[in-house]
């Protein structure tokens, strides 16, 4: 025998207040009215009044609404049956089909023990070789794409989700538009992976509350699947919605802001979250690629800013390409070291000429005069971009290695490219020596 | 004395107490479910009392049952803590996650010290001594330290030595002495004793101002930039730029007795770093693994936030407890910033007046008297000890305009300011030469130091000059020291982390390397055109990277340096070699 309380006493955004008793903190409730019922979320207990986000909206909530409360916080079933199936931002089927009978789990489980943790040092091949060469993925790394709006950041993290071997992918949309929403799924089909694939999706047209929940559904699931001992990837678009979501809340409460209009409480509440990335010791793995993106291209924004003191490197896309500079993956040396023994000194040589390209572009467009060097260097930074920073490039590491040794070749010296002589010698492309020797004897001989 | 709870807000819950309540007390929250969530005393207004929770406080209800207990938040102290690694409340991490397996649950706490290991306890008081807070009864071996226990720190004078043990090995709960006072006052001594980590722990004959040299082996602060022992400084950066890496650097290099980590609200895999790597790294001036000498205080960013807050203090005085043994600490706290953010929450759930970005008003005062627990103190019995504190900072935006750096830079005795220009040069350590600065003397004549970097600068708007007018419109002489200015800073003050001779430049070397590349700056040149210029100075920075990489006195060493000078003679430098 449920408890039912009727009244309400105050409605305002998406804050409800109910005067009711024996109430917990973060548990949940249900608003019900003929029209239909809607999940809340306790966020602040005084006295006998209790305020509640509603998830749906308070948009007709009338103060006549009765209000149950379920003693239990926000729950999500955990079973196989989650696989390949899409649910939206309060938990509930969206693709059509029943609703998933498991036994539920909590969302927002406590902190992992740090000395459980491993230390990540498998990486994750993705064949973009702005990735894999530049800034490897390591299994259990936090990572955002920092992008404006525009940039094609939700095909970026679809094509990691088809291309990591991740055992379960779980996609989690925030604010995300239909047409995204379709084509995700549509990536998916085609990959192949939607059977091993979850989505909690939370569209624009969704009440915007409902999509604060996104995030923790998502690693609620991850999380039990990697204790079970699978490698899980998690994919969180736009953590920036997520974030304006928060912001809503707070002004709500008449919290005061701490930085354009954010509460004071952005780092921890995206900490939270990020932090649920982990490599568990004799367990499995859960991997977060995120996207976050920046109002204004400006990184100083409270939401890519915090953000970045929060992951472990970030990718920024910009004009379809992921930015060699700024791109960081730190935990890429934990893997990078073995993969093969040329990476770290391509990875190295091909960026510092990278960076001398543009120095020489920037003379070139103040009407300097360009020397033999720079020339070469502008050929080798256009190649470089077609060749390797191309997104649409697809390409396994070695391959890719591969790639920039012809570049190398095809553009310098041996001596010019800042490489020890031990990983040339290796390494050098042996054909295009004898192509180059040939053309000299010809020249000889003509 | 109990209480019952009416307001519940995040970690912020207020109580109605039934009788008195003591400011910065602790008390336990009863959930219906059995746990006991700890708690501190904040704000007391009428019967109503503000307590912040160290735990999530998910299930609490309004009427639940509060205890209150007359203890202030306190860590327990005593051998045993080298290490270990804590969360901000102290409890060891290891045995939590044997008890309480791979999550943090709210609820359970472990004692800080192991209750049943023994120790050799030699006693060097006897019977009929008069002893007072802070003495010394006798010692123990822990690690490589002689641990001092100590008649606890809050007894004041006036104490007889009624009796004491004999040599022998003893648990941290066996009492060594019975202590009785003029009154007739009677009291057990043990090896463990508690203190409140927000009151500074310092019994001492006197403080002096600190002034030896805390040797980093990290070029750009020991020669440009120096702490010294029982000094503050602080490193805030944006993000990526280089801030935990350099205090893990620090961490493993620095020439102190102990280095105490505090991970303040930021990311754990860092912490899983630390925890791994060092019982693998042997310290070489011990030839013990480096976690014997280090405390790892651990509270990441996903733990409890108000737990944050403490664990700077619950770091502080276990820095100042082992101070009080004429030992050398140093404090790494990565980051202020969190926990001043993590005031920030509490003061707005407290409906403080705000001041700038929210801050509470008493940001400054806070932040203040943190760094002021550092210091170098003259013990009673005439040994020094001293508590280092090194704070990163995480400014909003990587703008150093904003409260926590400025109120920062306010009380510290040097700032090593990372720039987001030299991260993305990847020019390691990001320290900014020409923004940072130090109160102290380092281990260099400060007037050499003064020249090197006043070349710095001046090379620097060379540089600034030549990106308008190109290398055309600079003269060649201009135009060398603009080189020799970036060969000081390739050669000297970039240090490669990951190179195992380059990481760590202990201080003599520094002191030479030093005096061989201000001869070079200060050498006569010139030089007929720009590439001439460039060749010989890029020979012999050279010359200088290769050496970096050198182990002192090698015969690659001694080669390389016969090659610097008579590169140094060859230039008719005024050679000013001490
Ligand atoms: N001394 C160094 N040598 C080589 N690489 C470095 C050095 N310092 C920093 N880095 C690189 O920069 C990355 C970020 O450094 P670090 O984690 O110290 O930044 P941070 O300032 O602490 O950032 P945050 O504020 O986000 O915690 C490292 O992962 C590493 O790749
Ligand atoms: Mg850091």
């Amino acid at each position: 025998m449920r408890k039912y309380y009727d009244e309400i006493t105050r409605i305002a955004g998406n804050v409800i207040t109910v005067n009711a008793t024996g109430v917990g903190y973060d548990e949940l409730a249900i608003i019900t009215n003929e029209k239909g019922s809607s999940l809340a979320q306790v966020i602040r207990l005084e006295g006998t009044q209790v305020n509640l986000q509603v998830f749906a909206g308070t948009q007709g909530v009338s103060t006549g609404d009765r209000v149950q409360f379920l003693h239990k916080p926000m729950q999500v079933p955990f079973t196989d049956d989650l696989l390949g199936r899409i649910f939206n931002g309060a938990g509930l089927p969206r693709d059509n089909r029943p609703a998933v009978e498991a036994k539920r789990v909590d969302i927002g489980s406590p902190a992992v023990n740090p000395v459980r943790r491993l230390m990540p040092d498998k990486m994750v091949e993705t064949g973009i070789p702005m990735i894999d060469i530049f800034n490897s993925l390591v299994e259990s790394q936090k990572l955002p794409i920092f992008s404006v709006a525009g940039e094609p950041y939700n095909e970026l993290l679809a094509r990691v989700g088809l291309q990591a071997n991740a055992d379960i992918i779980i996609l989690g949309g925030m604010g995300l538009r239909h047409d995204d929403y379709l084509k995700f799924k549509n990536t998916f089909d085609e990959g192949g992976v939607l059977g091993r694939t979850i989505m909690f999706v939370h569209t624009a047209a969704d009440p915007v509350v409902e999509c604060l929940l996104v995030p923790d559904l998502c690693l609620a699931v991850g999380e039990q699947f990697a204790l079970l001992g699978k490698k899980v990837l998690v994919l969180l678009t736009d953590m920036t919605a997520f974030s304006d979501a928060l912001k809503e809340i707070a002004i709500t409460m008449e919290q005061i802001p701490s930085n354009r209009g954010y509460p004071g409480d952005l780092y921890t509440q995206l900490a939270r979250r990020y932090e649920k990335a982990v490599d568990f010791e004799d367990s499995g793995s859960l991997t977060i690629l995120a996207c976050v993106t920046m109002p204004g291209d400006d990184v100083t924004h409270p939401v890519p800013d915090n953000t970045g003191y929060i992951t472990e490197g970030q990718f920024y896309l910009r004009n379809g390409r992921i930015e060699p500079f700024g791109s960081l993956s730190r935990l890429k040396q934990q893997v990078n070291g073995k993969t093969r023994d040329d990476h770290r000194a391509i990875m190295d040589a091909c960026i510092q000429l990278y960076a001398l390209c543009r120095e020489s572009r920037e003379k070139r467009d103040m009407g300097f005069e360009m020397s033999n060097w720079d020339s070469k260097l502008l050929r080798y930074g256009e190649m470089f971009e077609t060749r390797i920073m191309d997104l649409a490039v697809n390409i396994p590491l070695f391959e890719a290695l591969d790639r920039c040794w012809e570049m190398l070749a095809e553009c310098f010296e041996p001596s010019e490219i800042g490489i020890r002589r031990s990983i040339i010698e290796a390494h050098w492309p042996k054909s295009l020596e004898e192509k180059e020797e040939k053309k000299e004897e010809e020249l000889v001989t003509a | 004395m109990k209480g019952r709870i009416v307001i519940v807000h995040g970690n912020l819950i207020t109580v109605e107490a039934t009788d008195k309540v003591i400011q910065n007390s602790i008390a336990y929250c009863l959930r219906n479910d059995g746990a006991k969530l700890l708690s501190e005393v904040i704000r007391v207004r009428g019967r109503l009392a503000d307590l912040q929770v160290f735990e999530e406080t998910r299930g609490l209800r309004v009427g639940d049952t509060v205890e209150f207990e007359t203890d202030m938040l306190s860590v327990t102290l005593g051998p045993g803590l080298l290490g270990q690694i804590y969360d901000g409340l102290q409890n060891p991490l290891p045995r939590l996650a044997d008890q309480v397996g791979y999550f943090l649950e709210p609820g359970h706490y472990v004692n800080g010290l192991d209750q049943e290991k023994r120790w050799e306890f030699t006693p060097t008081a006897t019977t009929g001594n008069k002893v007072e807070a802070g003495d010394t009864l006798g010692t123990v071996p822990e690690g490589i330290f002689t641990h001092r226990i100590m008649v606890p720190f809050g007894w004041k004078a006036g104490w007889t030595v009624e009796k004491l043990v004999p040599a022998g090995s003893y648990t941290v709960k066996d009492e060594i002495a019975v202590l009785v006072s003029a009154h007739g006052d009677r009291r057990s001594v043990t090896m463990q004793q508690n203190w409140p980590v927000k009151v500074p722990l310092n019994v001492s004959k006197q403080r002096l101002l600190p002034t030896e040299p805390l040797v980093t082996r990290i070029r750009i602060i020991d020669t440009a930039f120096p702490v010294v022992r029982g000094g503050t400084y602080c490193i805030p950066g944006p993000f990526g730029a280089g801030k935990t890496v350099l205090q893990q650097i620090t961490s493993r290099h620095a020439e102190v007795d102990i280095v105490i980590v505090a991970a303040c609200g930021e990311r754990a895999g860092e912490v899983v770093e630390t925890l791994r790597d060092f019982p693998e790294l042997i310290d070489p001036r011990t030839g013990k693994s480096l976690m014997e000498r280090t405390i790892i205080i651990c509270n990441t960013s996903a733990m409890p936030v108000a737990a944050r807050e403490a664990s700077v203090y619950t770091a502080a005085t276990l820095g100042e407890y082992y101070r009080q043994m004429g030992l050398n600490v140093l404090l790494l706290a990565d980051s202020t910033s969190r926990w001043a953010q993590a005031m920030r929450e509490l003061s707005g759930r407290l409906e403080e007046i705000p001041g700038e970005e929210a801050f509470p008003a008493y940001l400054e005062s806070r932040i203040a008297t943190f760094y002021e627990r550092a210091a170098m103190i003259e013990l009673k019995d005439g040994s020094f000890g001293s508590l280092t504190i090194g704070g990163t900072v995480s400014p909003a935006g990587g703008n150093f305009e904003e409260p926590v750096t400025q109120a920062t830079l306010k009380v510290v005795g040097a700032f090593h300011g990372l720039s987001r220009a030299r991260s993305d040069a990847r020019r390691y350590p990001s320290i900014d030469p020409l923004d940072s600065w130090s109160k102290y003397k380092g281990l260099i004549d400060p007037d050499k130091r003064d020249r090197a970097l006043k070349m710095l600068r001046r090379g620097n708007e060379v540089r600034q000059m030549m990106a308008v007018v190109g290398e055309e419109g600079t003269t060649t002489e201009d135009y060398t020291v603009a080189l020799l200015a970036d060969f000081f800073d390739n050669v000297y003050l970039q240090q490669n982390a990951f190179d195992k001779v380059d990481a760590a430049t202990p201080a003599d070397r520094q002191k030479f390397v030093f005096d061989k590349v201000l001869a070079v700056m200060e050498g006569k040149y010139g030089f007929e055109s720009k590439d001439q210029a460039r060749e010989s100075i890029i020979a012999v920075q050279d010359l200088f990277r290769n050496w970096n990489y050198a182990a002192t006195d090698s015969d690659e060493y001694k080669k390389i340096l016969g090659q610097i000078e008579e590169f140094i003679a060859n230039t008719g430098a005024a050679v000013a070699v001490s």
